[in-house]
This record gives structure tokens, C-alpha cells and sequence, in this order.
């Protein structure tokens, strides 16, 4: 039994909290925000330089070694830093995808410019009418000839307007929520037919909804065989969910942390009102909320990377964001209650990180969703 | 990363299992699975199985009969004893006296005291609460005063656990009340058969007279009895509070619970032709408190590797204390809501020390809210929930 971190680890971990230091504060990020393509292709390509975007890929892809654990170390000091650039959208899900499902030749055409920070890639899986499940797709791909027609409409596509290919998920065959049937797409942004409509999520993420109409795209668009993408997706869902948990712990410590400093320099009737007992009691349990919330996340990250059956790691996962969905809202919430007036403005940093959070909380599946497949299984 | 066990480690929790399966009497295991009482002879039977084993003291150096095992070896064991429903040993000598006695006693009161608790042949009780004195223990007023070679010993203790066993008491007692509170207070022992002390049972809300009150009237306590210097006393207790509690998070019981809530749930009927096992929000609340367990369980684990690399226990046994005693008594409610009409019946008596008869009610819905009622202590005593978060934003957070 070993909980301490690797030498590896506690690198990636002092390099990213290095970089947030000396070049990502708060109005540095802000100002990237506001940005049309909101993230700073110069950090990316830094990003590229130190490592970091080798991390979620096996050592036989050219990567870091694929650790959950590891990803999840990175993710939460994202979490602290409220960072926007796409490290989700390109590399735990366009790449993490690819290096599951493409073929050898794929793979060492797509993945190296992946982890040089040269190409960018957004994951087009969410449907209205499937909420969180990524095996509900009503988009079709249809064989025509020796091409390809995809039609449909894909939500919450991050990253869709700087990414070069869009992983498009469509049905082939079968029932709007069967598990064969699904075949994952590599389509140029720039395919005709292919409508992207970005828009800034309420964490300051750039997102977008895809229009996918009569998409014509060839045979060696599909990655691996014909209707047999679930389980990677599933896989990868479920990696990108813990990385979720993870980068939502970093938040929610940052939280607790600039409530409790707060509490301390805030005067009202004439003494800080961190000597108040009623609010020492809650910024008590905001810390055993974070606590309960990294105790499960590792333990998450730690079935990813274990040799334990595909059940053991869905329960795990589902454990883990349903828990920190519950924490979400208890720390969020009482971070602003503390704070007060300030925190609903958008001058302080902690109403951003609550916005990031209940972001969070939402992606990939809310802490009812999670309990209800946790209980399921 | 990683939870996983060491070669060694499962070696010995085959051992731990083994021995459990061969020398943890099944009557006993029985009674506890039908919520029945131990008597005291059983307590001390079990206790004295522990002792020939060796295993009845993980907690001690290995100098005064301890097992000498490492953190995660005590995990290991406390984990299978809590799996099988196997009772730690009665902590108010073996983890609560013991440890001050070895700390701050003298050779002659080592050897006098330590033996007979390792043994089991001396049961102790605590002396520490007063009806004016819980939560502020500090201001606690029961006096000794020195005459010759005695104390003379004056006040009442209460919420003194199984008081009507105990051969010996050790207490908390004002020695100097003109200094701060905490300054004049000391430790001492008292043997229990001395003249002037008296017990009141208090029955509690389950029926069940498990504590009393303590009361000392001109009781003469030799000096010897004095554990280290006078007026130290508060500083002992306090190393005791903060002493290792192995277990404190109760997982393995609680796991053990919940398995056997969930068993019950598909052998209770919802009124509409299912079983509750089915019942959408009944489900949900045995998810949510398995998912809660895993998240204490992985607190404790983290913990526990802290203090294998020798980082010292911090307040973290109280994040442990809070959610573990919270977790409990949400079992606790889910107990009651699986018996329905069955929790109903008030009838204490056929889950008391040695009652023969057939128990009432289907299955043990009986004592559910018995159960419930009782474990509503959790939260209060050992510090109550409330303290532990007094000492998490002190301790912690700083303010």
C-alpha cells in the first residue's frame, strides 16, 4: 500500500504549479478567455514543450506511460488554476480515442502532432436526447458507394471551432442506445456539410454545437471496425470523467483555502469573521468534503490503472463523480455563503471557480446520474 | 500509487481469517448477529482467547506484550475482526489507561496495573464526564485532597460505560482550584470496591442501563494511586485523546452492516408485491452510504500510509470520527425504515445478558430502533462531533 506520489509525479505536478506561477494568474486567463479562440496557442505549444501532453498515452504510443493516476495529479492543479486550454478536448478525449480505436498507420500520423501541440481535436459524442449516455446516438452514418454519409446533431463539443478533426460518433446499426452499432469518425472541420456553432461555457471553456449534414466522408475515416467503437468510448468516458473528479478536487481545495484565508482578514462587528463558530463549523466540513473527495477520486484513478474487471472500474468511476458532485455543491455553495456579497461578483476569482465547478459537476454525468449507474451495477 | 497489500501482508490476513474461523466462538458470533449482549464472562472469555494468541494488545509496545505489528498490519487485523463481528477488546484499560500508565507512570505502578489488563483479570471504567462538565471536561469538579498518605475524593462522574463490571476506575480529579482550570486537574486510580463510592445506573433510550452515575462520597485514595505529578493530569488525558485509535472509522463494520441491510432489503416486502431492495429511494440511500464508506475507507487508508512512512496521526482521526459515527447512524435510520411496524415493540429485556427465550418480531426488526436509539451516543461521546470540528479549524484550517 503505497499512497505517496512517484518522483514522476511529483514533477508533472511542481512543472504545472511552476507554470501557473509564474505566467497563468487570474487576469491572464481572463484576458485568454476573451479571446476568440479562447486558449493561448503560445501556452499550448509551452504545454507541448514540458511534457504534459504526452501524459494520458501509453510509452508504445510515444507517451508518458497512460496513468490515470498521473493525469489526475496534472487535473487537479488545472482545477486550482481555472485553466481554459483544451487538454480535455484534444488530448484526453480526441486523442485518447484515437490511440484506442485507430490502426497503427492512424495512430503515428495523428498522435505525434497531438503531443507536439500541433493539431487540435474536439470529441462530438453528446446528443440532446442522450443526456449522459455516451452510447445513445441518434446520428447516423450510412454507406454509400465507398463513401461515408453522416447526419446529425452533436452538443457540447468542446473545443469544435480550434480543432482540425471532429471524432464524430454515429450509429450504423441498431437501437438508439444498443452498444453495437457505433462507429467513431475522423471528419476535417472543414468537410462540407459540417455547421459548427461555438459559443464560451459558463467555466470559459469554448464549446459548440455540430451540425452534421449529408457528411459525405471515405472508408478510412472510420476508426477501427464497423460498429464496434463502444467499448473505447466507454473507456475513454470513463478516464475523462475521473479526469473531470480530479480537475473539480483542485477547484474545490482552492475554494476552501481562499474562503478560510477570507475569513480571517474579513471584519464585521469588529473582530474577522473566521472566529465566528457557526461559519468555523462549516469551513470544518467543506474540508472533510474535500478530503471524502480526493479519498475517492484516488481511489478511482487507482481501479483505472489496475488489472480489475470493467464493472469494478464503471462502479469506481461512478463512486467517484457522484461524490464529488455531492461535494460540489456543499463546498461551492458555502465558498460564496462565506465569502458573501463579493463572491457574486465577477471580480473575484472564487465565483469563477464555482462556475467551473457546477461545470463539472454536469460533464459527463451529475452526481444523480452517477449514483443511479452505481447502484445499477 | 497503489491499495494493494504486500506478499506478506496477505500472508497475514490469512492468518488473521484463520484464526478468527478456528477461536472466535460461533455462539458468540450468533448472539451478535441477532443483536444479543455479550455477558461479561463471554467479554473476558473472548478477551483471554486474544491474550493466549498474543493478539489482544496491537496497539502496545512490544516490550509490555504488545504484537510489535506495523500500521498496516493492524488495519489488517482490526479490518477481519470487524468483518466477522469479532469485538475489540473493552478499550477503557487495554487502549485508553494502558497507554498513560506506560507513559507517565512509575515501574512499581507498571507492574502493579499492566499484566492484569493484558490479561483481562481487571476491568477498568472512566471516570472523566460530570453532569455539569461534557464537552468543557476542564471544568470538571469532582475534588481530591490530600490527607497524610490519601486523597480524600468528593463529586460525581457520569456517563461512566459499564461501571457496574468495572474493578477499577481511573479519573480526572480537581487538585488545585486556584489555577487555570486545565492546570489543576490530575490523574487518578481508584479501585472500585473502595468504601464510599456508589453506582446509579441511567437506563438509557434503548432500555438498556449501559452507563451510571459515579458517586464519591469521602473516598480515601492512596497517593500511590497518582499517576506522574499532580496537577498534570489534564496534559495525560490529552496525549490519551490524541492517542492512536485503530478502527475510530469503523469500516469493517460498517461494511458488514450494510451488507446485511442490503440482505434484509430483498427479504423485505414493499407492499406492493416487491421486495425493498427494489424500492428507487431505498436503493439510492444504500448506494449513497456504500459510495460513503469507500470515500471513509479510503481516508482511513490514506491515513494509515501517512503514519507507515512515519508521518505523525494528525487531525484527520477526526474527519474519521465525524464521518464515521455520521455514516453509522445513517445505517442506523435505514435499519428502522427496513422494519416498519416491526421496530415498534419495545422490548429491551430479550436483548440483555443472558435472556433465553424466543425473540419477538420478525427477524431483528425488534431492535432496530433500539439500535437506532442507542447509537445516537455516537455523535456525543469521544469528543462530540461538534469538538472534532472545533479541532479541525484550529488544527487545520487556523483559525
Amino acid at each position: 500500500m503505497d499512497f505517496s506520489q512517484t518522483e514522476e509525479q511529483q514533477m508533472l505536478q511542481e512543472s504545472v504549479q511552476q507554470f501557473v506561477r509564474k505566467s497563468y494568474d487570474f487576469d491572464t486567463r481572463n484576458s485568454i478567455v476573451s479571446t476568440e479562440q479562447g486558449y493561448s496557442a503560445e501556452f499550448w505549444k509551452l504545454f507541448a514543450e514540458l511534457g504534459w501532453l504526452t501524459v494520458p498515452f501509453s510509452e508504445a504510443d510515444g507517451g508518458f506511460g497512460d496513468s490515470a493516476v498521473d493525469l489526475t495529479v496534472m487535473m487537479d492543479e488545472f482545477g486550482k488554476a481555472l485553466l481554459v486550454e483544451p487538454y480535455l478536448a484534444t488530448v484526453v478525449l480526441g486523442g485518447g480515442l484515437i490511440a484506442a480505436l485507430a490502426d497503427e498507420k492512424s495512430k503515428g500520423e495523428l498522435l505525434p502532432p497531438v503531443m507536439s501541440g500541433d493539431l487540435q481535436l474536439a470529441l462530438a459524442a453528446s446528443e440532446h436526447s442522450g443526456r449522459y449516455n455516451p452510447l445513445s446516438v441518434e446520428t447516423t452514418a450510412q454507406v454509400d458507394g465507398d463513401k461515408i454519409i453522416l447526419n446529425g446533431v452533436k452538443t457540447a463539443v468542446l473545443n469544435g471551432i480550434n480543432a482540425s478533426y471532429l471524432l464524430v460518433t454515429a450509429r450504423e446499426s441498431g437501437e438508439v442506445s444498443s452498444k453495437d452499432g457505433i462507429s467513431v469518425f475522423l471528419v476535417p472541420t472543414d468537410s462540407s456539410g459540417v455547421n459548427i456553432q461555438g459559443f464560451t461555457t459558463i467555466d470559459g471553456r469554448s464549446s459548440s454545437e455540430v451540425q452534421l449534414e449529408a457528411v459525405s466522408v471515405g472508408a478510412s475515416a472510420r476508426l477501427g471496425q464497423p460498429g464496434k467503437a463502444a467499448e473505447a468510448l466507454l473507456m475513454v468516458n470513463e478516464k475523462a470523467t475521473v479526469a473531470c473528479a480530479a480537475e473539480a478536487l483542485g477547484a474545490l481545495e482552492s475554494m476552501l483555502h481562499k474562503t478560510v484565508e477570507y475569513s480571517k482578514t474579513r471584519k464585521q462587528f469588529g473582530t474577522s469573521i473566521g472566529t465566528f463558530q457557526a461559519l468555523q463549523h462549516r469551513m470544518a466540513d467543506m474540508f472533510i468534503q474535500c478530503q471524502l473527495a480526493r479519498s475517492i477520486v484516488i481511489r478511482a484513478a487507482m481501479k483505472i490503472d489496475s488489472n480489475e474487471s470493467t464493472v469494478e472500474k464503471t462502479k469506481a468511476v461512478s463512486a467517484a463523480k457522484s461524490r464529488i458532485g455531492y461535494a460540489i455543491k456543499a463546498v461551492g455553495q458555502e465558498a460564496i455563503q462565506i465569502h458573501g456579497g463579493i463572491a457574486m461578483t465577477e471580480e473575484l476569482d472564487v465565483g469563477h471557480l464555482f462556475r467551473r465547478v457546477t461545470a463539472l459537476d454536469i460533464m459527463f454525468g451529475d452526481a444523480d446520474f452517477h449514483t443511479e449507474r452505481y447502484a445499477s451495477l | 500509487m497503489n491499495a494493494d497489500f504486500t506478499a506478506d501482508d496477505l500472508a497475514f490476513q490469512a492468518e488473521v481469517k484463520d484464526f478468527l474461523e478456528k477461536e472466535f466462538p460461533s455462539a458468540y458470533r450468533k448472539k451478535i448477529d441477532a443483536r444479543q449482549r455479550l455477558t461479561k464472562e463471554e467479554i473476558v472469555d473472548w478477551q483471554k482467547i486474544l491474550f493466549r494468541k498474543g493478539w489482544v494488545a496491537p496497539n502496545w509496545p512490544k516490550e509490555y506484550g504488545g504484537t510489535g505489528w506495523s500500521p498496516t498490519q493492524k488495519y489488517i487485523f482490526s479490518t477481519e475482526m470487524g468483518l466477522v463481528g469479532a469485538p475489540e477488546p473493552v478499550p477503557f484499560g487495554m487502549t485508553m489507561v494502558a497507554p498513560v500508565i506506560m507513559a507517565y507512570g512509575t515501574e512499581e505502578q507498571k507492574e502493579r496495573f499492566l499484566p492484569d489488563i493484558l490479561e483481562s483479570n481487571v476491568w477498568w471504567c472512566q471516570g472523566y464526564s460530570e453532569p455539569n462538565s461534557g464537552s468543557d471536561l476542564a471544568s470538571l469538579k469532582t475534588s481530591a485532597v490530600r490527607d497524610g498518605d490519601h486523597y480524600v475524593v468528593n463529586g460525581s462522574k457520569t456517563w461512566n460505560t459499564y461501571g457496574q463490571h468495572a474493578d477499577w476506575i481511573f479519573c480526572l480529579v480537581r487538585t488545585d482550584n486556584t489555577v487555570k482550570k486545565q492546570e489543576g486537574i490530575s490523574f487518578l486510580l481508584i479501585d472500585m470496591k473502595s468504601p464510599g463510592i456508589t453506582l446509579k445506573p441511567i437506563v438509557l433510550l434503548d432500555g438498556h442501563p449501559e452507563v451510571n452515575e459515579v458517586f464519591f462520597d469521602e473516598v480515601r485514595v492512596p497517593v500511590e494511586n497518582l499517576i506522574g505529578e499532580e496537577n498534570k493530569g489534564w496534559t495525560y488525558a490529552k496525549v490519551l485523546l490524541t492517542h492512536e485509535r485503530t478502527n475510530i472509522a469503523g469500516v469493517p463494520r460498517g461494511k458488514r452492516r450494510l451488507g446485511s441491510l442490503k440482505r434484509q432489503a430483498a427479504e423485505t416486502d414493499d407492499g406492493f408485491g416487491g421486495t425493498m431492495a427494489d424500492n428507487p429511494n431505498f436503493k439510492r440511500k444504500l448506494a449513497e452510504a456504500e459510495i460513503e464508506l469507500l470515500a471513509l475507507e479510503y481516508s482511513e487508508l490514506r491515513t494509515l500510509a501517512a503514519l507507515t512512512v512515519g508521518k505523525a496521526p494528525g487531525p484527520e482521526s477526526s474527519i474519521l470520527k465525524i464521518v464515521g459515527t455520521e455514516l453509522a447512524q445513517s445505517m442506523d435510520e435505514m435499519l428502522v425504515e427496513l422494519a416498519g411496524y416491526g421496530c415498534l415493540p419495545f422490548l429491551p429485556e430479550q436483548y440483555e445478558e443472558g435472556f433465553e427465550g424466543e425473540i419477538f418480531g420478525p427477524g431483528n426488526s425488534a431492535s432496530a430502533a433500539l439500535t437506532y436509539f442507542n447509537n445516537r451516543k455516537l455523535s456525543i461521546f469521544g469528543g462530540s462531533n461538534e469538538i472534532q470540528r472545533n479541532i479541525i479549524s484550529k488544527a487545520v484550517l487556523g483559525l
